[in-house]
């Protein structure tokens, strides 16, 4: 199209493995800043074409197919300001980066000066922009909180091409509304992330993981239930901890990560407080599933209260389909996986069912991807009662909901 | 709007809540015409009282019908004006919601009503072995909801964050009347987090879902005193620089040493130029290796005492001098203002001596406290209001601090929010675009803008109709499972 080739930017016809949700847009650009985003915005807009925003395409297929999609804008090519792709500021413990940076190259830049971007359970391919529209996190959000609370300022590209930056590059700040909560999460719905600013962690002097299989559940205490109770009050003060039931019907394989100095003799007062469920092991590396997702076709992540685990867990398992069980137990975010092949009327009777189970619990469920074909009559979001005030803000933002339409909650 | 406009609803709000919660009295009005920055002020047109969510739901309906704006009220600590009544409406006050509703020790976290004080919410889990974290100096008075309008912090929040990073739930009233509940469990936008430093212009917080902390096993605090802000501020870098993070570090420079002396005696090491305070908490032998760490730190750059305290009592005595600085600089000074911004901390030398310097050239003294770990700078700018100019003069110097923070990348509040203070400061800090932007999100939760008008922005955006181009249809929609916008 001759309007988005007169902005400079790169622009070609979309290629099949570029598809959102099956959807395959009609040109990919590739603009390399901030500015160039906002020009293919005012296009996007006087054209009225429909924009997805993409970093590595890790996940794409997350979330409802768009109803349209005229235009990908692919951000691994964006670069801030300065012409580079992170400004570190390693006294300040501070790092701005381009959204379109992938976080291997983030993690390998920040490392040269012992500090990290304490965000884990994300794959390293994929772009913090598209970390941050997806807001997955990992075992370590039981310490460290995830990306919302790690993001101090952030700039974005609205649909009518406004640039408009919140936050700044200071941990400490409270000036104005905070719109990186707000594009955390947002799906690419609400506009581009073109920039980031993260709070930065020191990396930990010492790492050491206990783990026991087939946690025992005899014993008045529900097994489970009661060693992550313990372990989340544990003085020894565990970063993470995991749980892994590849099959509904087995006993879950527990482990708890420690950080920090002294990580050894810590990791030991955990052992011996998990011993009484099974036999702990330490080990200096993670178990082999730690911080993988269980599944990569069919994947749901489930949310309740913490005390809450154990019943969601026996929830999932009374479903009666090979559902594989995963994550951070003590924060109570649990990933489900099941068969490609589940089938979509078997599909749809566990999100409901399951969905109306957690409700009874104070949580909630969502798909997280799930082919179209088995998700077609399914709500992949769930029910909120805050939906009619999403909907204003999407009003707001995107009036003429060109920016990854029907992708969002309650078709937003 | 004239008092009498006020009569009706004012008498539907006694029907509604009883006289005895309906204040309309000029002399009891005043009670309420300032919270804790003093110099603005206004008589509220009402003030009402309610005891439950459903009825400030019932008196936000009652604001709309007519037009009201409405503010909410906490302990009124706060030090932005942000609950700055509006002579043509209401405040809301929450001195009646006052209940913890629920202590859940195995999901670790607590429900209270928004006008709990912090410090109840840690005293009432205490025993259990927990707290919540985030502790601003005014934490005995300051209400849950306050703290939520403002994502206060506290020293500890260089470590644990603030009030957003350890709400999970909230039940609000929407500025147009609705109880909406917002929870980290559900799915869609993170509304709690956008509610959450919104300053009461998204609407009122009537229910607080705070997450507990566990109590650590170990903590050590200790005090550090340095000839000059230089070598202290030389060793808060390389604490944070050799991988530590302590739970919290503090600064004061000899100024501010000399009016916690005043004050309360704290007996700081004499000759001080800067003062240190760093605590250290978490499992025992990671504190243990960290002391050591922080005690070396210190030496090498130049500390010439080092006290410890290891109980409460003897940590007690360290941060007394510290927790009593604001109210201190009495002692020394007749009237000060109390500035809040942040740098980074790496800026902190330079933005200090340019403070200095800044004293010099005006002739007004400044007082330094600081939160040195996170670069949140608290100035005290101190002058006698019995000398003609001198506040004026205070004030520049105050506003000059301001654009040092903004010049070296930093922000023109790191907790006490804008409030009226800082509205006008704001478009230097941000562009018409982002501010514009911001009130996207304020229009989408109150059009009207009856919630708390006038603070944060220093001007209101027109919200409109949003003209809505509606295209396709969702397949949830088509299948009656999702209702289209
Ligand atoms: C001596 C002193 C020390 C302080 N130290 C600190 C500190 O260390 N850290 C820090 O962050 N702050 C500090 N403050 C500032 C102040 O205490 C905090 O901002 C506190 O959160 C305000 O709480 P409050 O109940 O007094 O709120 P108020 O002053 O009554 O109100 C503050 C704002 O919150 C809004 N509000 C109140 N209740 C609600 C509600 N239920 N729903 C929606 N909006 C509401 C008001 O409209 C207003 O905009 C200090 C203040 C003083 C006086």
């Amino acid at each position: 199209m001759e309007a988005l080739h007169e902005t400079g930017v790169t622009v070609h016809p979309a290629t099949p493995d570029r598809t959102v949700g099956g959807v395959l847009p009609r040109w990919v650009a590739l603009p390399e800043s901030t500015d160039e985003v906002a020009a293919l915005m005012r296009v996007s807009a006087a054209h009225d074409l429909a924009v997805v925003p993409a970093g590595g395409g890790t996940k794409l297929g997350w979330g409802d197919p768009p109803e349209r999609c005229d235009l990908l804008i692919d951000t691994r090519r964006l670069l801030l300001g300065n012409g580079s792709t992170v400004e570190h500021s390693a006294g300040d413990l501070v790092a701005r980066v381009s959204a379109g940076l992938a976080l291997d190259v983030l993690d390998s830049t920040l490392s040269r000066f012992g500090q990290e971007l304490a965000l884990d359970g994300v794959p390293r391919t994929g772009t913090v922009g598209g970390m941050l529209a997806t807001a997955v996190a990992g075992p370590r959000r039981f310490r460290y909180g995830t990306a919302r609370d790690l993001l101090i300022g952030i700039t974005v590209v609205l649909a009518d091409g406004t640039i408009a930056s919140s936050g700044g590059n200071v941990v400490k700040n409270v000036a104005g509304y905070d719109l990186g909560k707000l594009f955390t999460g947002s799906y690419g719905t609400l506009g581009v992330i073109t920039e980031a600013v993260f709070r930065l962690h020191p990396i930990p002097a010492d790492r050491r993981w206990i783990t026991v299989e087939r946690v025992s559940q005899a014993g008045a205490g529900h097994g489970t239930a009661a060693l992550v109770t313990e372990l989340a009050a544990a003085l020894a003060e565990p970063s993470a901890i995991e749980l892994d039931r590849p099959d509904p019907l087995g006993a879950p394989t527990l482990s708890a990560l420690v950080e920090g100095v002294a990580a050894g003799s810590r990791a030991e007062t955990l052992r011996r407080l998990m011993d009484g469920y099974g036999s702990a092991l330490i080990t200096a590396e993670a178990p082999a599933w730690w911080a993988v997702p269980p599944g990569a076709d069919v994947l749901l992540e489930l949310r309740v209260p913490p005390a809450a685990a154990h019943l969601a867990l026996r929830a999932v398992a009374a479903r009666g389909l090979p559902a594989r069980v995963r994550g951070s137990v003590a924060s109570a975010v649990l990933r489900v996986a099941l068969p490609a092949d589940v089938g979509e009327a078997a599909f749809a009777g566990f999100v409901t069912g399951l969905r109306d189970d957690l409700r009874e619990l104070g949580g909630g469920l969502t798909v997280l991807t799930a082919p179209p074909e088995i998700a077609r009559r399914v709500d992949r979001w769930g029910p909120s009662g805050a939906l009619p005030l999403m909907r204003r803000i999407k009003e707001r933002f995107d009036p003429d909901r060109r920016m990854s339409p029907g992708r969002f909650a309650g078709g937003i | 709007m004239s008092a009498k406009t006020l009569d009706e609803p004012a008498r539907r709000f006694e029907e509604l809540l009883g006289p005895g919660s309906v204040i309309t009295d000029p002399v009891r009005l005043r009670t309420y015409e300032c919270d804790g920055l003093t110099h603005h002020r206004a008589t509220p047109g009402v003030v009402v009282l309610p005891e439950s969510a459903e009825q400030i739901a019932a008196v936000v309906r009652i604001c709309n019908e007519y037009g009201l704006p409405f503010v909410a009220r906490g302990a009124g600590t706060g030090l932005s004006g942000g609950a700055l009544p509006r002579t043509d409406g209401v405040l809301v006050v929450t001195s009646k919601m006052r209940r913890i509703l629920s202590v859940d020790v195995p999901n670790r976290r607590a429900t209270v009503e928004p006008g709990v004080t912090n410090l109840a919410i840690t005293e009432a889990v205490r025993d259990l072995g927990y707290y919540y974290a985030p502790d601003p100096s005014s934490q005995q008075v300051c209400t849950i909801g306050g703290n939520v309008a403002e994502n206060s912090g506290g020293a500890h929040c260089l470590k644990y964050g603030f009030t957003v990073n350890h709400v999970v739930g909230l039940e609000i009233v929407t500025p147009d009347g609705d109880i909406v509940e917002l929870a980290d469990v559900d799915s869609g936008y993170d509304l709690l987090g956008t509610f959450v430093g919104s300053e009461g212009t998204l609407g009122i917080a009537t229910k607080v879902v705070v997450r507990l902390s566990r109590l650590p096993e170990t903590v050590t605090t200790l005090l550090a005193a340095f000839e000059d802000i230089e070598r202290g501020g030389r060793a808060v870098s390389a604490i944070i620089g050799g991988g530590i993070v302590p739970a919290a570090i503090e600064m004061m420079d000899a100024l501010a040493v000399e009016a916690a002396e005043a004050a309360v005696a704290c007996a700081y090491p004499e000759g001080a130029g800067a003062v240190l305070i760093v605590e250290l908490d978490g499992p025992a032998e990671e504190v243990a290796h960290q002391f050591g760490e922080v005690t070396r730190i210190c030496r090498e750059n130049g500390a010439f005492e080092i006290r410890v305290a290891d109980d409460p009592v003897e940590r007690a005595a360290i941060w007394r001098g510290r927790k009593s600085a604001f109210a201190a600089v009495g002692r020394i000074s007749p009237a000060y203002i109390v500035q809040d911004g942040v740098v980074p901390r790496t800026a902190l030398p330079e933005v200090l001596a340019r403070i200095d310097g800044l004293s010099r050239e005006y002739g007004i003294r400044v007082a330094n406290v600081f939160h040195a770990g996170d670069g949140n700078l608290h100035p005290l700018v101190l002058f006698d209001d019995a000398e003609p100019g001198a506040g004026e003069r205070a004030e520049i110097v105050s506003g000059r601090i301001l654009d040092l923070c903004i010049e070296h990348g930093g922000s023109i509040t790191g907790e006490h929010g804008v409030g009226v203070d800082k509205s006008r400061y704001m478009p230097k800090m941000f562009s018409d675009d982002d501010l514009d932007t911001m009130q996207l999100v304020r229009c989408a939760f109150d059009p009207r803008g009856l919630s708390n008008p006038g603070k944060i922005f220093p001007t209101p955006r027109l919200c409109g109709e949003v003209p809505g181009v509606r295209k396709g249809v969702h397949p949830l929609v088509e299948s009656g499972q999702a209702e289209h916008f």
